[in-house]
């Protein structure tokens, strides 16, 4: 059941800057409405994943890795491999993060991050396949985030993204059937890298990579992906509010843009 | 070889599978007030989808510490029944059901004035009973009739359609199969008379103009379904005021 959350813990003297700054283009750490916060990318830092990456987004702090196993295809799809994503909304990354079963929200998040890679094909699943039908590689891509400090949609895909573009698999022989590892590794086949770019509503203002105090005070918030031929690939609109249709347009325009620059960024190092 | 797998998704004459046209949407059926113990309900056929929905409240909320001091919590539930797909499907919770309860109780709390009913609980139970493709918005026009059938007083009624490219074709309202073997989905929910949306997702690959002929095109989904649903709310109360001879309600009969 999905239930009408409390609302903010967020001061309602901050609440009023916040919103008074909105209405001025402006923001509480002096950013203009298009700006990120400093993203910083580390690879590799997991020896004992297949691939691994963690994304920071100001004092937000998102770790992924990607592990590979053999297993089965899903019945509609026989001839690739299998991509899964989870996400973790661990207690020691806010005091608002509780023990327990995955929440709305967690799942709400791996599915958009699932989202974004999977319509996009950005892992190359065909290449996945072993035996039709019988055995593929299984892409489990596990999202653990470290710090909440607003905008893990965003982290968590780069993340993720990242992570795979750091992902080695062994080299391996198909023989009968069986697989047979050998010396040496490959990187993980790719096809597409998609970028999300969200936005938050607050006021009248549209405005990008919203830290946690404005995302708990936003009325909507509205992820657009895009993948590396322009293309929308991925759209979540959540939060209890509503957005006017130039809303979207506008943050489809910005997003195309915006996502160049972030693509290069992800990427660029790998 | 998957069973059913589609050829061609437009045909050449440009009709779709089932033989609409791009920016047709499939037969509706709305019937309001049809379960004899909720506060309100709804029931829609949209193509092959069948689904009931009820609405419970406002009434005391459990457990006590959910309650908000200052507005009507709004509780909802998207569920598919186990037979209501080609392949049984697993009668506990998936986490695409979980998704799109969250999605369609956005899509609704925008409309409704919870204000009015502060420490209680508005419950909406949406049952997919049979389902084709774009289940959350025909979800989203029945909650929105069931709300109102129920009396909960509302900014505007809620309407939601999709739209998305299959065949190369930008098309109105997908079914199951334009849907699995499609290009891209979107589904959109709109409060008409207020322009604003409350429910937007996208998966799939548009391009911008693309994206933007979909969006007005499914837009313009959500205002013909506005119509059908001002319609079903007329038939269900002109009767009522007929019966009883009342002229509680004005002409408009909403």
């Amino acid at each position: 059941m999905s239930i009408t959350p409390k609302p903010s813990i967020t001061s309602i003297l901050e609440q009023n800057l916040i919103m008074e700054l909105a209405a001025k283009s402006r923001r509480v750490d002096g950013r203009s409405l298009t700006d990120y916060r400093e993203i910083r990318i580390e690879r590799g830092i997991i020896e004992k994943a297949n691939g691994s990456a963690q994304v920071s987004i100001g004092k937000t702090k998102v770790m992924a890795g990607v592990k590979l196993e053999l297993g089965e295809p899903f019945p509609d799809t026989p001839d690739e491999g299998v991509l899964t994503v989870n996400a973790e909304f661990t207690p020691i990354a806010s005091p608002t993060f509780e023990l327990g079963p995955p929440g709305e929200n967690s799942i709400e998040l791996a599915r958009i991050v699932d989202r974004n890679l999977r319509e996009s094909k950005a892992v190359d699943l065909k290449k996945l396949c072993i035996t039709p039908g019988k055995k593929v590689f299984i892409v489990f891509i596990d999202i653990n985030i470290l710090n909440h400090d607003g905008n893990l949609i965003d982290a968590s895909t780069y993340a993720a993204l990242a992570a795979l573009l750091n992902t080695k698999m062994s080299n391996f022989e198909v023989n009968d059937g069986e697989v047979i590892f050998k010396d040496g590794n490959q990187p993980l086949p790719m096809n597409n890298y998609p970028v999300p770019v969200t936005f938050a509503k607050i006021g009248r203002a549209l405005m990008v990579d919203p830290q946690l105090q404005e995302e708990d005070i936003m009325s909507t918030r509205l992820t657009i992906g895009v993948d590396k031929d322009g293309c929308i690939c991925a759209v979540q609109k959540g939060g209890m509010g509503e957005l006017e249709p130039d809303d979207i347009r506008n943050a489809v325009g910005l997003a195309v843009e915006k996502s160049k620059e972030l693509r290069t960024l992800i990427i660029g190092g790998s | 070889m998957i069973k059913g797998y589609p050829e061609r998704l437009i045909d050449e004459n440009g009709l779709r599978l089932d033989g609409r046209r791009p920016d047709e949407l499939r037969p509706i059926k709305l019937e309001i007030g049809v379960l004899g113990n909720a506060d309100g309900s709804a029931y829609i056929e949209q193509g092959k989808n069948k689904i009931l929905v009820g609405v419970y409240g406002p009434r005391e909320i459990h457990p006590k510490h959910a309650e908000l001091p200052n507005r009507a919590v709004l509780r909802c539930r998207y569920r598919m029944a186990p037979f209501s797909t080609e392949e049984r499907k697993n009668p506990a919770p998936s986490r695409r059901e979980i998704e799109i309860s969250k999605v369609i109780r956005e899509a609704l709390e925008p409309a409704v004035m919870s204000e009015y009913y502060p420490r209680t609980v508005i419950d909406i139970f949406i049952e997919a009973l049979q389902c084709d493709g774009g289940t959350r918005c025909a979800g989203i026009v029945a909650a929105s009739l069931a709300l109102a059938d129920a009396g909960i007083p509302m900014r505007d009624l809620v309407s939601s359609c999709s739209a998305g490219k299959a065949g190369g074709e930008i098309i109105l309202d997908l079914f199951d199969l334009e849907d699995k073997y499609g290009d891209a989905d979107m589904p959109v929910a709109l409060m008409v008379n207020l322009n604003m949306i409350t429910l937007l997702q996208m998966d799939g690959k548009l391009n911008p103009m693309e994206f933007e002929k979909a969006f007005t095109m499914a837009m313009e989904g959500c205002r013909k379904i506005r119509g059908l649903q001002v319609e079903a709310l007329k038939k269900r109360y002109q009767g009522i005021v007929e019966r009883e001879g009342t002229s509680e309600f004005d002409e408009e009969g909403t």
